[in-house]
């Protein structure tokens, strides 16, 4: 049975009204492979990486700014894509700020998404007063751009650290700042269809037979506004990996000892008119294909989850 | 005579038109000059007596004038004191005559009675240039225009110290509450933070710090008037933003020109760069006396080791951050003094070549499994001063050592080096006295009375400290160099200083503007002239 259970199951995936939309889209079809690929290799930095750029005993700073694929002349290295100007290996620190970039990114949206749900839950379900005061939060937030309120939370959590932590702590605090200026989306999302599902009957006889609140919520309502939640958590994380390189690129995020990609798209963006074109242009790129396909899969997601379109 | 007059009338309106064309077409080709000066760093403040700091400084020989003042050579030049001499019968007396006829920028006039306000609050608790005038028991005016400066004793190169020292009016400091100066330190806020009334050339237009500050030509002013007439002041911390500015004509000179670009301009149209060098040596010091680091995963100080410290100079590859850092735009040296400066020696600057094995046995024989610190490091004040620290980073990490680098902007940076909460740092020290003993009293002599406010090392040696203090009254000057020359050794062996090297500066600007470069890095826009 169990040997059969498997396969059937893959099959069910493959079969699914999802996968076969997949199946019919080729630009989801390239921003899945381009967004995976970066993934994995994110992932498996340590193991694909040539050198290993937080580790500053392997650095030689005479390789610096050596350009791709050329040697330099006092150390006669070379670099696939370029040394930057600590004489890191760039395609190096590129796999290695990906997976800073991608773990604020998924770590900022999965926090926001938690935080949202709960409050759009909460709000949809009981309405009254609680939705009416959750609401009005959001909407004084949403009237202020996230990456300001990123910058606010940013700038706020680090004046209660320890400056003897605010390094270590630094990626845990960006988080944080994303997620809190992100939760608000989740939270109107769930709240609408929160309100729509309860009063349908399931919901109304789950409660008439004394189902716990907190029961009829997580495992009848949510199930069903999961949808949507997706779509945005899909967008979300395709803004949070800009929010991070956005704060990164402002000074304010990573250290650059251990760059993200918007740390070292800041750190590139200087040697930009002296012709060190190679240090900018590889972790932007990296990043623009990162954002991109994350961004197409989200619209894909979108379009495959909203039966009106189908 | 009906018909005559209306004629004799217009004849003079024609004749007054055209003067007035006259005046307006001399005033557009002669007067209005303005000047978009673009820098790193913004003021810290305008308080005259607060911040002892480069680009402060800068701003501030603008609307404050001092004494005397360096030239482009680096000479001294009568400003507001017209003479300054020794008293004949009293070698412990200095007496300045002053400038007659100067007003300040609010019109009234300047008196011996605002010197020695001056010189009141440039040594009151909360300046920052206390360290400057310990010498001074005290000033009075003798007649309008002289003033006498009692010493502690004979101290004849105590003029040099006054190239930075700031006349204020003292009625205009009683009625807005400054008399003693801002305590930067302590963030405090005063009137004369934001508001300026020296005798300088320029006034004080309009200020919004960190944005843009503008001066205007003052008229009352005692000099020869500029050919510039206006100034506005903006700073501009990304260095690739500044050139782009330079590039696309918002601005006319830029300062602290990133070394990358220097080529990429001299070879662009209408700009181009002047490069000199700068009277300021970029040195990392650490906490050599305290019980444990704040910032260590071990219970000892590392720094207190002299092993670990001749470590940490073995790792330091000067010609590589000379080569690759700052593209050559660097003099790398061991002495922590810039080569203008009185007790300079080429066997100090001379410097070995790195050996991370030996610095490395050195380290493991102490801690065999290497310790670990916070670098701090300012990342908008010095030329590349952030990629200076995370190379050494790299290169410390040869040798087993672990630095976290902390780099932040400079108004964060100094006040950790000034309340002891930084194990280690970098930092750029320019001599506007050109004299070691500025150094010493500031960077090597303990903390006490005036003395060491910089001297992050918390370095101690009351021998050293001894022969610092007997400098101050030294009047044969060449017992006086020899024991600048002891102190130097000394310092030299116990190292609480690791020196990296001396800026060289470079300007850029449109074509048609000459501005020389100056040692200290003040251009004087006064200086400044126009290609007609």
């Amino acid at each position: 049975m169990s040997d059969t259970k498997t396969p059937s199951r893959l099959f069910r995936l493959w079969d699914s009204d999802i996968a076969y939309s997949f199946r019919q889209s080729p630009l989801a079809i390239i921003s899945g492979v381009v967004a995976l690929v970066i993934i994995l290799a994110a992932a498996f930095a340590p193991l694909i990486a040539p050198t290993n750029p937080y580790d500053p005993s392997s650095l030689n700073l005479m390789d610096g700014f050596t350009p791709p694929m050329q040697e330099n002349a006092f150390t006669g290295s070379t670099f696939l894509l370029g040394a930057d100007n600590q004489g890191r290996d760039v395609l190096s620190t590129i796999l290695y700020g990906a997976r800073i970039s991608l773990f604020v990114g998924f770590s900022a949206v999965i926090f926001a998404m938690v935080l949202g749900i709960t409050a759009g839950l909460i709000a949809g379900y009981r309405g009254g007063w609680v939705d009416a005061v959750l609401m009005r939060i959001a909407d004084v937030q949403l009237s202020f751009p996230s990456i300001l309120i990123a910058l606010l939370i940013f700038g706020v959590a680090r004046g209660f650290i320890p400056p003897s932590q605010r390094e270590t702590m630094a990626i845990w605090v960006l988080i944080v700042a994303i997620g809190l200026s992100d939760w608000v989306q989740f939270a109107r999302v769930v709240r609408g269809a929160t309100m729509v599902e309860k009063g349908k009957e399931y919901v109304q006889a789950a409660r008439v037979i004394g189902v716990n609140p907190i029961r009829i919520l997580l495992r009848h309502i949510l199930p069903n506004v999961m949808g949507p939640v997706l779509v945005i958590g899909t967008i979300g994380l395709a803004l949070a990996i800009i929010a991070e390189a956005t704060l990164s690129f402002l000074g304010v995020g990573v250290p650059p000892t251990q760059p993200s990609l918007g740390t070292l798209i800041r750190i590139g963006q200087q040697y930009l008119f002296s012709g060190e074109w190679w240090i900018l242009l590889f972790p932007a790129v990296t990043l623009l294909a990162l954002a991109l396909a994350v961004n197409l899969l989200g619209d894909w997601l979108r379009d495959a989850l909203n039966p009106r379109l189908r | 005579m009906t018909l005559l007059a209306p004629l004799k009338k217009s004849g003079m309106a024609t004749k007054l038109a055209t003067s007035a064309l006259a005046l307006a077409i001399f005033a557009g080709s002669a007067s209005a000059e303005t000047i978009r000066w673009a820098r790193v760093a913004d003021a810290l403040t305008l308080d005259p007596h607060s911040q002892n700091e480069g680009p402060t400084l800068a701003v501030l020989h603008h609307m404050y004038e001092s004494l005397v003042r360096r030239g482009t050579d680096g000479s001294l030049e009568p400003r507001l004191a017209t003479e300054w001499n020794i008293h004949p019968d009293d070698p412990t007396i200095w007496v300045i005559k002053l400038r007659e006829g100067v007003t300040f920028h609010d019109g009234s006039a300047l008196t011996a009675e605002d010197v020695v306000f001056s010189f009141d609050r440039v040594r009151h608790e909360s300046s920052g240039f206390r360290a400057l005038h310990t010498a001074v028991t005290g000033a009075t005016a003798v007649d309008d225009y002289t003033v006498h400066v009692q010493m502690e004793g004979p101290s004849p190169l105590y003029v040099q110290n006054l190239t930075n020292f700031f006349i204020m009016d003292s009625g205009w400091a009683e009625a807005n509450d400054v008399v003693a100066p801002q305590n930067f330190a302590a963030g405090e806020e005063n009137h004369a933070v934001r508001n300026a009334n020296g005798t300088g050339p320029y006034t004080l237009v309009s200020r919004d710090p960190e944005v843009r500050t503008v001066m205007a030509y003052n008229e009352n002013h005692w000099a020869e008037a500029p050919q510039v007439t206006e100034i506005i002041y903006t700073p501009i911390a990304e260095a690739a933003t500044r050139v782009a500015a330079l590039l696309s004509g918002e601005v006319d000179v830029v300062q602290d020109v990133p070394v990358q670009d220097i080529q990429r301009l001299e070879q662009t149209d209408g700009v181009h760069v002047v490069t000199g060098p700068e009277n300021r040596n970029i040195f990392f010091a650490y906490d050599v006396s305290s019980e444990k680091l704040a910032s260590s995963n071990v219970d000892d100080n590392p720094f207190a080791h002299a092993d670990i410290r001749e470590a940490l100079a073995l790792a330091l590859d000067r010609d590589a951050i000379q080569q690759v850092v700052m593209r050559g735009q660097s003099q790398p040296s061991a002495a922590p003094l810039p080569p203008f400066v009185n007790g300079w020696t080429e066997e100090l600057n001379a410097y070995s070549k790195p050996d991370y094995v030996r610095a490395a046995e050195l380290v493991k024989a102490i801690y065999p499994e290497g310790f670990s610190f916070d670098m701090h490091c300012p990342n908008d004040r010095y030329l590349n001063d952030e990629a200076i620290c995370q190379a050494y980073v790299g290169m410390l990490g040869r040798i087993g050592i672990e630095a976290n680098l902390v780099s932040q902007t400079r108004s964060l940076h100094f006040p950790l080096i000034e309340k002891w909460e930084t194990d280690f740092y970098l930092l750029g020290w320019g001599v506007p006295t050109f004299d070691s003993a500025y150094v010493f009293n500031f960077l090597l002599h303990s903390r006490e009375e005036g003395f060491g406010s910089y001297n992050g090392s918390r370095y101690a040696n009351d021998e050293v400290d001894a022969k610092i203090e007997s400098l101050a009254t030294m009047t044969d000057l060449d017992a006086r160099n020899a024991v600048i020359a002891e102190i130097w050794e000394q310092v030299m062996e116990d190292r609480p200083i690791l020196n990296i090297h001396n800026q060289l500066l470079a300007y850029a600007m449109r074509d048609g503007i000459n501005l020389a470069v100056h040692p200290e890095n003040q251009p004087q826009m006064t200086t400044l002239t126009f290609d007609n």
